[in-house]
C-alpha cells in the first residue's frame, strides 16, 4: 500500500480536486517504505521496517492558505481532508509570501532515481550486508559498527491548475566505522546509491578496516597551515553549507557572505580559482535526481560556479517575483566537476600534506566568511615526499571553503558522496588551529 | 549535504532559525481544535495495551512494554511584519516493544485498534526471533518497581496548545517590532510548543498515564551595515522550557540583573519583548565592537552559554552506551572510558566541580516521572567532588557498571521509534557559598564574559571543544570594558573542566536547554535542560575567528 501507482495516484488526486471549492488546491500524495539494520561491537542491535502513505491538502482564498492531511483514501475520508484544509484557509492570516500554484511545466526528460533492485531489499539481504561487514572485522581483531538504510519512496501532486507530477525513487545508505581492538585505530567509509546492486559491504569494510588498522597509534604533529589531501566525504558537507548560503534574497538583503559592500550581490562575480566548476543536473544517471521541485518547478542543467564564477544564485518564486527574475530552484544534486589524478596520483606529487578521510561535527563560525570549524576523524595521515609516512592525530580545523576553493592546488576523480559528485580535491594552506587526543 | 541535519539546523548552530519540519517524521497537519481533542480515555488505553500484553505472552515473550503516544506540535514562525508559518501537527500510534529468546524486537502502527496493535505485536515477536540468531548475549533488564495505575503531568499553569494562536502571533510581531524599532534590519521569531501524551504498559504491571509540555521562544535579530558590506545576528536569551505559556509571561522576581547596563538575564519567564529590544541595539553594537585579541584569558560564563559547553563536553561523553561502542558509527565514543569510573580517582574536573543528572527538575525539559520503560524518575551524581563517580544507563546497561537499578533515562521521540538511553538533565551544582557575579567580575583582571549560546564542536571522543557564544565582553581589572567580535575558545574537557575556580550561588542558578538533541540511527531527537549559576574558568585558550575573504 506505501507505494501507489501513477494510474491510480492519479484517480486519487483527481477526486480529491473535485471535492474542490476553494480559490484552488494543491494535493500531495506521498508514500514510503523504509528498512535499517545497525550494527556495532561486531553485532547488530537493531534493525526494522516501516511504511507510510500520506495525503497532504493545501487549499487557499487569495494569499489566505490552510493544510490539511489524511492518510485514508475512500470518498468520505477525501472531501473531508479537502474540507478541512479549507476551513483552516478561511482562518489563516493573509501570507503575503504565497504564490499560487504552477500550471504543467515542460520537463527536461523521465526521472532516472528508481531502481527495482533496491525496493526489493529483503531483511536477508540486510542481514547479509551487515554479515559481510562484520565478518571480516572480527577475524582482523577489529570492531565494526555500521549502519545500512534504504528507501522507496512516491511523490504525486495535482493542482487546480492542471498540473499532475508523479516520480519513485530507490536510495540505498551505508556508513561503516571500525575500530582496532587496541582503540588506537579508527577507519570510516560511506557508500550511497540508488540501484543498490552497486553497493558492496565487504569492499567498503575492507577499506574502512584498512583504514583502521592503518591509523593505528597515531603521532602528533604541530597544528597550523597544511596542504591537505580531502578525500569526497571529507569537503562534501563543508561544500553543502556553502552551496545552502547561496539563497539570492539573503545576498539582496545583505546578510549573505555573497552580499557585496554598498549593496548588491557577488552574482557575475569571480569568487573561488577559475578551475571550480560546479553544476547541477538531475539527469545525470550517476547521481540522478527528481526532474522537478515539489512545487512542479522544472530543474535543469544549471551552473552554479563556472570557472569560478557565481553562475546563479538561488531564488524562490516569490523573491524572483519581487526581483522581475525567472526562479531558480534550490538544486536536487551538486556535480563538481574533478580532474583525472587518482588519489595515489595525488599524493605522489605532494611534498609535505595530511590526507583527511572526513571531517566531523562541522559547525558554522562566522556566517559573513564561511568560517566553519570542525574536526579530522578516522584515519588522518602524513604524507612526505610522495609517500604517506605515518598516521597523525587528529586536528580541529578553523576554515572557508570560499578561501579553501581559492588555495586549489589540484582536482582527482569525482566520487558519489550523499547523491553528489565530489571530487578529490588538493588544497594549499589549509587551518588546522589545535589537537585532538580522540580516536 | 543530501538532507540537511535537520538536528544541526534547528539547534544553536547554522540556520538556527529554520523550521525543522524534516522532524515531523509522520506527524501529519491537524487543526488547531483538533489539538485540544483527546481520542482515548485513559481506559480504552489499557485495554488495547493489555491486547499487546497478552498476544506477546502468548507468543513466547518474556518481557513486553506498550507505548501508546500522541505527539501534538505547534510551531510559529514570523519574519518583521509577516506571519511565515503556523504549522499544527499531531501523530498518533503504538509502539511494541518484546524480548524473545533473550533478544529486543520492536514494531510500530498507526492502526491503534486492537487488531492493529496485534499485528505491531507479532511483528516485533518475529523481528526478535530473527535477530535472536545473532545474538551473542541475552539481554538483561535491571529489575523495575511495579508501578501499577499512576499519573504524571508537567506542573504547568497555562497549556500553551489553549492559548489563542492569534495571541502567540501577536507577541512574536510585537517583539519583532521592538527590534525593529531598536535598529533592527531583520528580525525573525518563532514559537515551538510540544505536547507528548505518552500511556506506558508493561508486562510487569504498569500502566502509566503521562502528559508532559515544552515551550521554546526564540529569535535571531539581524543588524546590517550595508556601506561595510557587514552583517551580525543576535540570538534570544530564553531557554527552551518544560513549562506551558507561563513562561511567556514576565515576572520580576525571574529577572536577573546581570552585569551589563541595561541586559537583564532570565529565570523562569521571559520578557520577549525587552529581549528583542536589546538584541537590536547590540547587535548594532557588534558592527564595530573590537576585534578580540587571542590569548589565554579567565572566562566567565553565563548559565545559558554553559549549559551547552555542559551538554557537550559532560552530558554526551558519560552516556553509557557511547563508552561502549554502539553509537562509535555515528555520535562517537567517549573519553571517559569504564576504567576511568572504576579508578574512583579519575579526575575530571577541580573539586568545586559537581556535577548531577536529574529528570525531576521542576521546569526542566527532562522532567516527567517514569521513562519511556517505566522507571521512576530520579537525581544522581555524575561528576562528586571533581571525580567521575557515574554515568547515564537504562535498564539493559546498568549490571554491565555493576548496578541493580535504572538511572530512569530511557526515551523515544514518538510511539514509531524504539526507545533507547537519552541523556537526562545533566547540571552543574552552584557554589555552597554567598558569591555574586558581580563580584566574581570585580575578581577577574583578564577575562572575558560570555552570555547566550553560539557555535559549538566538539570531536567523536569529546576530548577537543571550541565553542563561541552570542555576546562577548571584555574583563580588565575588574570592570567590564566593552564588546569583543569573533571570540571561540578552544580546550580540552579535563583540562577545562579542571580550571573551574569559582562558581555563582544558588540566586544565580538557572536553566539552559536544547530541544533537538540528536542521537542513534535511525536519529531521534530529544529536549534536554542544563542547569548551572555564572561560572569562571581560569586561563583558557582563546582564538580570533576573524577572517577576510
Amino acid at each position: 500500500m506505501a507505494i501507489i501507482s501513477k494510474e491510480e495516484s492519479k484517480q486519487i488526486l483527481e477526486k480529491v480536486i473535485a471535492f474542490s471549492k476553494a480559490d484552488g488546491l494543491i494535493a500531495n500524495l506521498n508514500g514510503n517504505n523504509n528498512g535499517n539494520i545497525r550494527y556495532a561491537r561486531n553485532t547488530v542491535s537493531t534493525a526494522g521496517e516501516n511504511s507510510d502513505v500520506t495525503l497532504t491538502v493545501q487549499a487557499y482564498y487569495g494569499k489566505k492558505s490552510g493544510v490539511a492531511s489524511v492518510n485514508e483514501f475512500d470518498n468520505a475520508s477525501l472531501e473531508k481532508v479537502v474540507k478541512r484544509a479549507e476551513e483552516l484557509a478561511k482562518l489563516a492570516p493573509e501570507n503575503p509570501e504565497f504564490m499560487e500554484p504552477l500550471p504543467p511545466q515542460q520537463y527536461g526528460g523521465e526521472s532516472k532515481t528508481y531502481s527495482e533492485s533496491t525496493a526489493k531489499i529483503s531483511p536477508e539481504y540486510r542481514a547479509q550486508a551487515a554479515a559481510n561487514s562484520i565478518n571480516p572485522a572480527a577475524a582482523k581483531d577489529v570492531t565494526a559498527a555500521g549502519f545500512l538504510e534504504h528507501n522507496h519512496s512516491f511523490n504525486a501532486m495535482m493542482n487546480t491548475k492542471g498540473m499532475f507530477i508523479y516520480n519513485q525513487s530507490t536510495n540505498v545508505d551505508f556508513t561503516v566505522t571500525m575500530r582496532s581492538n587496541d582503540g588506537t585505530g579508527s577507519g570510516w567509509v560511506t557508500r550511497d546509491f540508488n540501484d543498490v546492486s552497486k553497493l558492496d559491504t565487504a569492499e567498503a569494510s575492507k577499506i574502512a578496516i584498512e583504514k583502521a588498522l592503518g591509523s593505528r597509534n597515531a603521532k602528533a604533529i604541530e597544528p597550523g597551515k597544511y596542504t591537505v589531501i580531502l578525500e569526497p566525504a571529507a569537503s562534501a558537507e563543508l561544500l553543502g553549507n556553502m552551496f545552502f548560503a547561496m539563497g539570492a534574497r539573503q545576498a539582496d538583503e545583505g546578510r549573505s557572505f555573497l552580499s557585496k559592500k554598498g549593496g548588491g550581490t557577488k552574482l557575475g562575480e569571480k569568487l573561488l580559482d577559475e578551475r571550480v566548476n560546479i553544476y547541477s543536473d538531475p539527469f545525470n544517471t550517476e547521481v540522478p535526481a527528481t526532474p522537478w521541485t515539489g512545487d512542479g518547478q522544472a530543474r535543469q542543467r544549471l551552473d552554479i560556479i563556472k570557472n569560478g564564477v557565481v553562475s546563479n544564485l538561488f531564488y524562490d518564486r516569490y523573491w524572483a517575483a519581487q526581483k522581475n527574475v525567472a526562479p531558480v530552484p534550490f538544486p536536487g544534486n551538486i556535480i563538481f566537476e574533478g580532474g583525472n589524478a587518482s588519489l595515489d596520483e595525488m599524493i605522489k606529487d605532494t611534498k609535505k600534506g595530511i590526507l583527511v578521510t572526513r571531517f566531523w561535527y562541522i559547525r558554522s563560525v562566522d556566517p559573513q566568511t564561511q568560517l566553519y570549524t570542525g574536526l579530522t576523524r578516522d584515519s588522518t595521515f602524513y604524507i612526505e615526499n610522495g609517500k604517506i609516512k605515518h598516521p597523525v592525530k587528529n586536528f580541529r580545523f578553523n576554515e572557508s571553503p570560499v578561501i579553501m576553493l581559492n588555495n586549489l592546488e589540484t582536482l582527482g576523480k569525482q566520487v558519489r558522496v550523499g547523491g553528489n559528485l565530489i571530487p578529490y580535491m588538493k588544497i594549499r594552506d589549509f587551518t588546522f588551529t589545535s589537537l585532538s587526543d580522540a580516536v | 549535504m543530501k538532507r540537511r541535519d535537520f538536528v544541526q539546523l534547528a539547534g544553536l548552530g547554522i540556520g538556527g532559525m529554520m523550521l525543522p519540519l524534516g522532524l515531523l517524521g509522520n506527524s501529519n497537519p491537524v487543526s488547531i481544535e483538533a489539538l485540544l481533542e483527546s481520542p482515548l480515555s485513559t481506559l480504552q488505553k489499557k485495554q488495547l495495551a493489555d491486547a499487546a500484553l497478552n498476544a506477546a505472552k502468548s507468543s513466547g515473550a518474556s518481557y513486553t512494554d506498550v507505548r501508546i503516544g500522541r505527539y501534538l506540535n505547534q510551531f510559529l514562525a514570523t519574519r518583521e511584519n509577516k506571519v511565515q508559518n503556523i504549522t499544527n501537527t499531531e501523530s498518533f500510534g503504538v509502539g511494541v516493544r518484546v524480548i524473545v529468546n533473550g533478544t529486543w524486537g520492536f514494531a510500530s502502527t498507526n492502526d491503534v485498534t486492537e487488531a492493529g496493535i496485534r499485528q505491531a505485536t507479532s511483528q516485533a515477536v518475529a523481528i526478535a526471533k530473527a535477530n535472536s540468531k545473532f545474538q551473542t548475549e541475552p539481554v538483561k533488564l535491571a529489575p523495575n518497581k511495579s508501578h501499577g495505575e499512576v499519573s504524571w503531568k508537567t506542573p504547568i499553569q497555562k497549556n500553551a496548545f489553549e492559548i489563542p494562536v492569534s495571541e502567540k502571533v501577536d507577541l512574536l510581531l510585537r517583539a519583532n517590532a521592538e527590534a525593529q524599532k531598536n535598529g533592527a534590519s531583520f528580525v525573525n521569531s518563532n514559537l515551538f510548543m510540544v505536547n507528548e501524551q505518552k500511556y506506558f504498559a508493561s508486562s510487569e504491571g504498569n500502566y502509566i498515564d503521562q502528559d508532559i509540555h515544552r515551550i521554546w521562544p526564540t529569535f535571531n535579530v539581524t543588524a546590517i551595515d550595508k556601506a561595510a558590506g557587514k552583517f551580525k545576528t543576535r540570538q534570544a536569551m530564553s531557554a527552551p522550557m518544560g513549562m506551558g505559556y507561563e513562561y511567556m509571561i514576565p515576572k520580576s522576581e525571574d529577572k536577573l540583573p546581570g552585569i551589563i547596563s541595561e541586559m537583564p538575564l532570565y529565570k523562569n519567564s521571559y520578557d520577549m519583548i525587552e529581549d528583542a529590544g536589546l538584541a537590536a541595539r547590540q547587535a548594532k553594537e557588534m558592527l564595530s565592537a573590537k576585534s578580540v585579541e587571542p590569548g589565554k584569558y579567565d572566562l566567565v560564563l553565563e548559565p545559558n552559554h554553559l549549559g551547552l559547553t555542559i551538554h557537550e563536553s559532560v552530558g554526551h561523553p558519560l552516556e553509557l552506551d557511547r563508552v561502549l561502542g554502539y553509537e562509535a558509527n555515528y555520535a562517537g565514543t567517549s573519553f571517559a572510558t569504564l576504567d576511568k569510573l572504576k579508578s574512583g580517582n579519575f579526575n575530571y574536573g577541580s573539586k568545586l566541580v559537581n556535577i548531577f543528572a536529574d529528570k525531576t527538575q521542576v521546569g526542566s525539559l527532562g522532567a516527567v516521572g517514569y521513562d519511556d520503560e517505566g522507571v521512576q524518575c530520579k537525581q544522581w551524581d555524575l561528576i562528586k567532588d571533581g571525580v567521575l563517580v557515574n554515568y547515564q544507563a537504562i535498564r539493559d546497561q546498568v549490571h554491565i557498571i555493576g548496578q541493580n537499578e535504572s538511572h530512569g533515562c530511557c526515551y523515544s521521540q514518538s510511539w514509531n521509534d524504539v526507545q533507547f538511553q537519552r541523556m537526562p538533565n545533566v547540571s552543574l551544582a552552584p557554589g555552597k557559598d554567598p558569591y555574586a557575579v558581580q563580584q566574581m567580575i570585580k575578581d577577574v583582571e583578564k577575562g572575558i564574559y560570555i552570555a547566550g549560546r553560539g557555535s559549538y564542536s566538539i570531536d567523536q571522543q569529546r576530548y577537543n571543544f571550541q565553542f563561541g557564544g552570542t555576546v562577548f565582553y571584555e574583563i580588565k581589572n575588574g570592570q567590564v570594558a566593552g564588546m569583543l567580535n569573533d571570540v571561540a575558545y578552544q580546550s580540552n574537557t579535563q583540562e577545562f573542566w579542571n580550571s573551574c575556580t569559582k562558581i555563582c550561588d544558588a540566586s544565580d542558578y538557572r536553566l539552559f536547554g536544547s530541544f533537538f538533541d540528536g542521537k542513534g540511527q535511525p536519529s531521534q531527537v530529544s529536549a534536554v535542560s542544563h542547569g548551572s549559576a555564572t561560572t569562571r574558568f581560569n586561563g583558557i585558550n582563546v582564538i580570533n575567528t576573524g577572517r577576510t575573504i
